[in-house]
Parts: structure tokens; sequence; C-alpha cells
């Protein structure tokens, strides 16, 4: 087989690895925002499942939360008489997700607790609800601050994309698997793959530079 | 059975308690792995540094590139890529081995980063001092920066020793039979996953607990101003 052989099932492989990182990456940045903020939250509650979330799934291996959502849940599921079978594609998003949230979570939180105190003290003296001083003044001016690390999230998510083939799901590290089991020529194979994920990567930073530079603007006042 | 343990699995408590000492003897796989994979990185990663701070561009450029295509591809894929390629060049190595070289690889762009930022910390008016004094270059790195350097770059290093323990589980794939992957094992031949995968993740959040803890005492312990020198 010539390597251009090898192309077509890759490129279908890629296909879903690229799916796979976008739907993690946005269910992730939602889960960011939603626990990085819950911990800042006054009910404790909040703060507490808030704390909870964020320190389970960053302080376990990724490759441990999927397993468990696929192989344990079901097992769980059971001893309570419900169907928790999840599809592949369905634990491999929502292990991704809710990994990348827990990272993600701490980033909102910090660029939160960044703003300047003058600015809350601000909102305060104009009469501005808690709700109108987070989403009116200190999120417009956090969020530039979240760009960066929120691009190298976005990175490690497509690369962690890869251990979803371990439970089976057809992507690019699948494809690659297979073709080598297939053609025993190594070599090609993981090389070529190897500069793929290096080519999506760039891709991927590329726009999350255009969306630093597009949400830069709230950095300043507007009307 | 595995490594000789019995599993007993009359309650789930029992069950538990029957397979908690070879989960252990796999977290000790684990822990070993940590430490050699944390050992290439901090070496590979200083050659990184020291060629990505080269004078000559010649030498600075292809070290960035390479840098940057290492830290923008899978473990996962280098792990195999190792796994499957080095041994068509002759140098066959055990899968613990090829595993611990796969994580140093990866986590070696982070920890020259790490090199890097920590020597650029240290204000220019360092070197000038250390230069109006007469001192050797080699005399200023090991007496001037180095000291300086190493209070900044240690939290750091700890953060990735843990980063490095949590993808420790990808080696499974090659067959090292680390806690996952023994924990895998239990559930296959039990049927019961739910027992020791979450035993795993347990055992993980005490891990990495302890672990950053340890990291920001180190921090708050070491002195800022630099290592006193005798």
């Amino acid at each position: 087989m010539a390597w251009t052989e090898y192309l077509t099932p890759l490129l279908q492989g890629a296909w879903v690895t690229v799916q796979l990182t976008v739907y993690s990456t946005i269910f992730g940045a939602i889960l960011s925002f939603a626990f990085g903020i819950g911990k800042l939250s006054p009910n404790w509650l909040i703060k507490a499942v808030s704390v909870g979330y964020i320190e389970i799934f960053r302080g376990t291996s990724l490759l441990v939360q999927l397993f468990w959502l696929y192989f344990a849940l079901p097992v769980a599921g059971q001893a309570v008489g419900l169907d928790l079978r999840l599809p592949p594609v369905v634990a491999g998003v929502l292990a991704l997700s809710l990994n990348i949230g827990a990272y993600g979570a701490e980033v909102v939180r910090g660029a939160i607790q960044a703003v300047q105190k003058s600015q809350y003290e601000a909102a305060r003296a104009l009469n501005f609800t808690p709700r109108q001083a987070l989403f009116g003044v200190a999120l417009p001016q956090a969020i530039p601050e979240m760009m960066p690390p929120f691009g190298n999230l976005a990175v490690q998510n497509l690369k962690d994309t890869a251990l979803v083939s371990l439970i089976s799901l057809g992507d690019l590290a699948f494809r690659a698997e297979q073709l080598r089991n297939f053609t025993q020529d190594s070599t090609t194979i993981f090389t070529l793959v190897l500069f793929m994920y290096f080519g999506m990567a760039l891709v991927l930073t590329a726009i999350m530079k255009l969306l630093e530079r597009f949400v830069g603007r709230w950095r300043h006042a507007s009307n | 059975m595995l490594f000789g343990f019995e599993w007993d699995t009359s309650s789930e408590l029992a069950f538990a308690w029957s397979i908690l000492p070879i989960l252990l003897i796999g977290l000790w796989v684990t822990v070993q792995a940590t430490v050699l994979g944390f050992v290439v990185a901090l070496v590979l990663g200083l050659i990184l540094a020291v060629l990505k701070g080269a004078p000559s561009r010649l030498i600075s450029w292809p070290a960035n590139v390479l840098c940057e295509f290492i830290r923008d591809t899978p473990l996962l894929i280098q792990l195999f890529f190792l796994y499957y390629v080095l041994p068509e060049y002759g140098l066959v190595l055990p899968a613990f081995m090829t595993g611990a070289l796969a994580l140093g690889l990866q986590y070696s762009a982070y920890t020259s980063e790490v090199y890097r930022a920590g020597l650029q910390a240290i204000g220019r008016d360092q070197r000038e001092a250390a230069r109006a004094l007469n001192f050797p270059s080699a005399h200023t790195f090991t007496h001037v920066l180095l000291p300086q350097a190493i209070p900044r770059i240690i939290p750091a290093m700890g953060n990735y020793l843990v980063s490095i323990m949590k993808d420790v589980p990808v080696l499974s794939v090659v067959t090292v039979l680390e806690m996952l992957n023994v924990a895998k094992i239990i559930g296959d031949r039990t049927f019961d996953y739910m027992v020791p995968l979450s035993m795993v993740g347990g055992l993980y959040l005490i891990m990495t607990l302890v672990a950053s803890a340890g990291v920001r005492l180190l921090d708050t312990r070491l002195p800022k101003q630099g290592l006193p020198l005798k």
C-alpha cells in the first residue's frame, strides 16, 4: 500500500476527531462558566457542588473518568434498575467535556477574581444588582483574560480526544491503530498521524487567536 | 486471582477490601512510571531549553518547532510511535521503559518552557552586576542565576509531576500493568467494573490532593529571594 492510500481512512478518522473536539470544547466551555461562577457563589450549596466537581475531575485521570463512564456506570445503573449504557460517542464527549470543563472552571474563576475591586465598588455605587455587576461589568473584562488559557485548553482537548479510541470510537487514533494492525507499516502511519494532529492543532490555535481578538474589544467600555 | 491475591465477591465491601492490595501493586507501578517519566522530562526539557535559547537561529528555530510539535500531538500517538517504530530500528525497550520515555518526551516540551521562564524572570541587572564584578559566565550561571531560578522553577515542575501521574493510565495501551489497567482486568474477570474503577478514581484523588498540597507547601517554604549559598 502506498502512503496515499492511507489518507482516506485516516481523513475519515480525523473528521471524527474534529467533531469530538468541537462538541466537547463547546460543552466544556459551558461547564467552565457554570462551575467557575458557581465556585464564587455566596450560596454554600452551589459553591460546594462546584468545588466538588472541579476537584474530582481535575484530581483524577481523564482515562479513569472515561472508563468509569463507559464501563462502571452501566453496572451502577443496573444496581438501581436503570439502563445507563452509554454509546461510545456519548461517553467520549461527556468525559472530555467534564474533564476540560473542570480545568476551564478554574480559569473562569481566576479571571473573574482578577477583575479589580474598584470595578465592583463602582458597579455597587451605581446601584447595579450583583447579577448586573457580574454580567455587565466583570465578565466583559474577564473573558478577554480567559482566552489565552482557553486556547491552551482547546489544544489539550484536541490531544485528549485520542483517548476515546480506547472505547472503540473510530477517531484518528483508532483508524491509525486499525491500519497498523492491517499493514504493519507503523513508521509511515504514525508519522502521518502525528502531522495530522499537529496540523489540526495549528488550525485550532489560529481559530482561538481570532476569537481572542474578537472578544478583546469587550475589554474597553462600549455601548 | 491476580498477583496471587484472590477476590471475595460475597459483598461489595468485601470485594473492595479484597482487591485493594492488587490495586496498590498497580499504584506502585504508577508511581514508578511517574517518577521515571518526570526524570526524563526534566533532563530532555533542560536540553530543549538550552537549544531553544541558543544564540544561533540555526539551532533555536528547529528546537522551537520540535517543541511545538511535541506539545501539539497526543501522548497516545507518541507512545504508539515509540512502541512500534523504535523496534523497527533495532531499539527494543520493555513496554514500561517505552511508556516512561513517551511521558518524558511529551512533558519535556512543557518543562523546557518552565526552565526558560524561570531564567528569564531574573532581572537583567543580576547579569549586569555579575559581569561588572568580572564573574566568568559559568560562575554567573551556577552562583547567581541558578540559585534564584530554582525556587521559581520547583513549584511549576511539581504541577507537571502531578499531570504526569494523571497521564500514566495511557501506558495501559502498551500492556503496562499500572493501576487503571489492573482495575480493568479485575472488571473484565468479575464483570463488576464499578468497584475497581471507582476505587482507582478515589486513589487518584487522594494522590493528587496530597501531591498538590505538597507542591503548595514547597512553594511557601522556598525562599523567594533565592537559595542561600554557602
